[in-house]
C-alpha cells in the first residue's frame, strides 16, 4: 500500500516567498530520503515552495475564486511529500518517526486511497462511469 | 513513550531491520540459518520489554546488541566454536568504543555489503530455485513463513521445512558469507536477478489459482530490486530488472476488468497505467543504458516494456522496435518463448502472415508443447487472417493447458468468439448457404 508522509512545518505559512530551509537541515533530510531510498520504500518526493508564492482557489459561491498567497487564515499548510510503498501502515508510521524533523515539525501519514478501499456502492458508481476510471486501482490488493 | 500501536510499531521495526540484522550477524557467526535465529530471539525480547518501556530511540542498535549476545551465550556454550567467539567479542568491544554517530556510519556503510552477501547466499546455485525464492523472500523480504506459503500455494509446514532445509544446505556445503568475485560474479548475479523476477512473475500471472495477480509478491520482488540496485548501483542489469519490473507494475490497475476478469496489454485502458511507475520504470532502463547494459536480458525487455509505455494509443506502438529488441534478445537469451513474442512482433509490423510462418516454425519445440502461449498466439494470427474455425480449435488447446481459472475463461471466450464469426461470417460458405 502507498502512504503520502506530509511534512508540515510551523510557520511556513508565514515563510517568505523563496525561503528554503538551512543547508545543515537539507543534509540531514537528505541523509533521511536515502535511507528511504535505500531500503526500496521511497516512491517519489517534493519539497514545495512556501504559500506566499502560491494561490489558493476557493468555489465557496459556486464559482473559482483566486486569492494570491500569503493566506494569513492558515494554521498550517505543507511544506513537501514523501510517496512511500510499504506493506502495512505500522510501517508508514515507523519511517515518519525516523525522520530527522525539527521540533517545528508535524508528519501527517496519509494512506493513498485504491480502488479496492471503496465501499460497494461506490465501487458500481466508478464502474458505470468510464471518465471516473481513473481512479480505479486494482481490486486483488 | 512516543504512543501509537505499539505491537504493529514493533512489527514495522521488524520488517524493516531483520534483513539488515541478520545479514550483520551472519558475517560474524558464518551461518545465515544461526544469524536469523538469534534477530529472531531479539524480537522475542523487544515483545516482551517494549510494550511497557516503549520504542528504544534507536530499536536497530538494541537489536543488534540484544541479537549479539545470544550469540555470544549461544556459542560459548558450543566450546569448539571458540575462535569465532573470539572475533565477537572483539568486534563488539571495538564497537562500544566508538560514539554513536560514527557506530552508525561504520554499521550503515557494512550493512550495505552484508545485505548483499546475504542476497548472494540466498540465491546459491547450490540450492534449489524453489528454495532460493523461500529464503530470499524469508531472510530478505522479512515475509513470515506463513505469508510466503500463502503467496506460493503451499501448506505451512511444507514451506517451513523448504526453508529449514535450505538453511541446512547452505551450513552443510558450507558456502561462504561472501559476495562473488571475478569471472563468477556475473552468473551468480544472474541468479540474484533471476529469483526476484521469479518472485515478481509469481505475483504477476500466477501460474494457478483463481486471482490473476498476486500483487504483494510483485511489491516484495520490487522492493528487493530497488535496494538492490542501491547495494551495486554500477551494474547495469539490475537496473533492467528494476526498470522492467515498475514498467510491468505500471499496468497493475489496467489488467484487470470490472469483473475480475483479465484484460491484455492492447486492450488496457491506458489512462490507467500508473504515470509514476512508468517514470521510474523509463530512469531505471535510461540507467542500464547509460551504464553501457543496453544488451543486458532484463534491459532488453524492459526496453520493450518502454515501448509499449512510450504509445499512449496502442496503435503508436512502434512494432518494429519491438520486432528488433526481440531479436537482439533471442541472441542474448536463445528460447522459444522470445521466438514465440518475436512472431508476435512481427505480426503486429507486417501482418499476421509475417507472424505465423515464425509460429509454425516453432510448433514441433519440445519446450512449447505444454505451452498453452503457443496455440493461444496461432490462434490470434488465424483469427486476423479470418481463419475462424483453425483458431478456435488453437484457443480451445490453450484453455486446456493454462493453469490460470482467469485466463482459461479468456481463451473461451476467444474460442467462442470465434465459433460465432465462423457461423455468421465464414467466408468458405456464402452468405445463403
Amino acid at each position: 500500500m502507498r502512504f503520502m508522509m506530509l511534512m508540515i512545518p510551523k510557520e511556513y505559512e508565514q515563510a517568505a516567498p523563496g525561503a528554503m530551509p538551512d543547508a545543515k537541515a537539507v543534509a540531514a533530510m537528505m541523509k533521511y530520503n536515502e535511507s528511504l531510498q535505500k531500503a526500496g520504500v521511497l516512491l517519489a518526493l517534493d519539497g514545495l515552495h512556501p504559500p506566499s508564492m502560491g494561490a489558493r482557489v476557493s468555489f465557496a459561491d459556486g464559482k473559482a475564486r483566486v486569492t494570491d498567497g500569503p493566506f494569513p487564515e492558515a494554521k498550517e499548510v505543507i511544506g513537501g511529500y514523501w510517496m512511500i510503498q510499504v506493506k502495512f501502515r505500522a510501517e508508514a508510521i515507523e519511517w515518519a518517526s525516523r525522520c530527522p524533523a525539527s521540533a517545528n515539525e508535524t508528519i501527517e501519514v496519509r494512506q493513498v486511497q485504491e480502488f479496492s478501499d471503496f465501499p460497494a456502492d461506490v465501487k458500481e458508481v466508478v464502474d458505470q462511469f468510464p471518465d471516473l476510471q481513473a481512479m480505479r486501482h486494482d481490486t486483488t490488493r | 513513550m512516543r504512543g501509537g500501536d505499539i505491537h504493529g510499531a514493533i512489527e514495522a521495526v521488524r520488517r524493516i531491520e531483520s534483513p539488515k540484522l541478520i545479514a550483520s550477524l551472519a558475517r560474524v557467526v558464518h551461518d545465515v540459518g544461526l544469524a536469523e535465529d538469534f534477530v529472531q530471539d531479539a524480537f522475542v525480547a523487544a515483545l516482551e520489554r517494549w510494550p511497557s518501556s516503549g520504542l528504544p530511540d534507536n530499536p536497530a542498535a538494541w537489536l543488534m546488541a540484544t541479537a549479539k549476545r545470544r550469540a555470544i551465550d549461544f556459542l560459548r556454550r558450543q566450546t569448539r566454536l571458540e575462535q569465532k567467539r573470539d572475533d565477537l567479542g572483539r568486534e563488539i568491544a571495538q564497537k562500544q568504543g566508538r560514539t554513536v554517530p560514527d557506530l552508525d556510519e561504520a554499521l550503515d556503510d557494512r550493512i550495505g555489503d552484508d545485505l548483499l552477501r546475504l542476497m548472494f547466499t540466498a540465491c546459491h546455485p547450490v540450492l534449489s530455485t524453489d528454495a532460493r525464492i523461500a529464503l530470499t523472500l524469508r531472510l530478505l523480504g522479512g515475509l513470515t513463513t506463513e505469508e510466503i506459503a500463502h503467496a506460493f500455494l503451499v501448506p505451512e509446514p511444507t514451506m517451513a521445512l523448504r526453508i529449514a532445509r535450505a538453511k541446512r544446505t547452505l551450513a552443510k556445503e558450507r558456502i561462504p558469507f561472501e559476495v562473488p568475485r571475478g569471472s563468477e560474479l556475473a552468473a551468480r548475479l544472474s541468479s540474484v536477478l533471476d529469483v526476484l523476477y521469479l518472485i515478481f512473475n509469481e505475483g504477476y500471472a500466477a501460474t494457478a489459482g483463481e486471482s490473476w495477480i498476486r500483487p504483494s509478491l510483485c511489491e516484495d520482488a520490487l522492493r528487493l530490486g530497488r535496494i538492490l540496485a542501491e547495494l551495486a548501483p554500477g551494474e547495469p542489469e539490475i537496473h533492467g530488472l528494476v526498470g522492467l519490473m515498475e514498467l510491468q507494475a505500471s499496468r497493475f490497475r489496467a489488467r484487470i476488468g470490472p469483473g475480475g476478469q483479465a484484460v491484455l496489454l492492447l486492450d488496457q485502458d491506458r489512462s490507467l497505467w500508473d504515470p509514476l511507475l512508468v517514470r521510474r520504470g523509463l530512469a531505471a532502463l535510461e540507467r542500464a543504458v547509460t551504464l553501457g547494459g543496453a544488451r543486458g536480458r532484463y534491459a532488453l525487455q524492459a526496453a520493450i516494456a518502454a515501448c509499449h509505455a512510450r504509445a499512449l494509443t496502442p496503435d503508436e506502438t512502434d512494432w518494429g522496435r519491438i520486432a528488433g529488441l526481440y531479436e537482439a534478445l533471442s541472441q542474448v537469451a536463445p528460447s522459444p518463448v522470445v521466438e514465440l513474442n518475436r512472431a508476435v512482433a512481427l505480426a503486429m509490423a507486417f501482418g499476421p502472415q509475417a507472424g505465423l510462418e515464425l509460429v509454425d516454425a516453432l510448433a514441433d519445440q519440445p519446450a512449447l508443447r505444454h505451452y498453452h502461449l503457443l496455440p493461444s498466439v496461432r490462434g490470434d494470427l488465424l483469427f486476423k487472417l479470418g481463419r475462424f474455425r483453425e483458431a478456435g480449435l488453437e484457443f480451445d488447446r490453450a484453455a486446456a493447458l493454462t493453469r490460470n481459472k482467469r485466463e482459461h475463461d479468456l481463451l473461451i471466450g476467444r474460442a467462442e468468439a470465434c465459433a460465432k464469426k465462423q457461423a455468421t461470417n465464414d467466408p468458405s460458405r456464402p452468405p445463403g448457404a
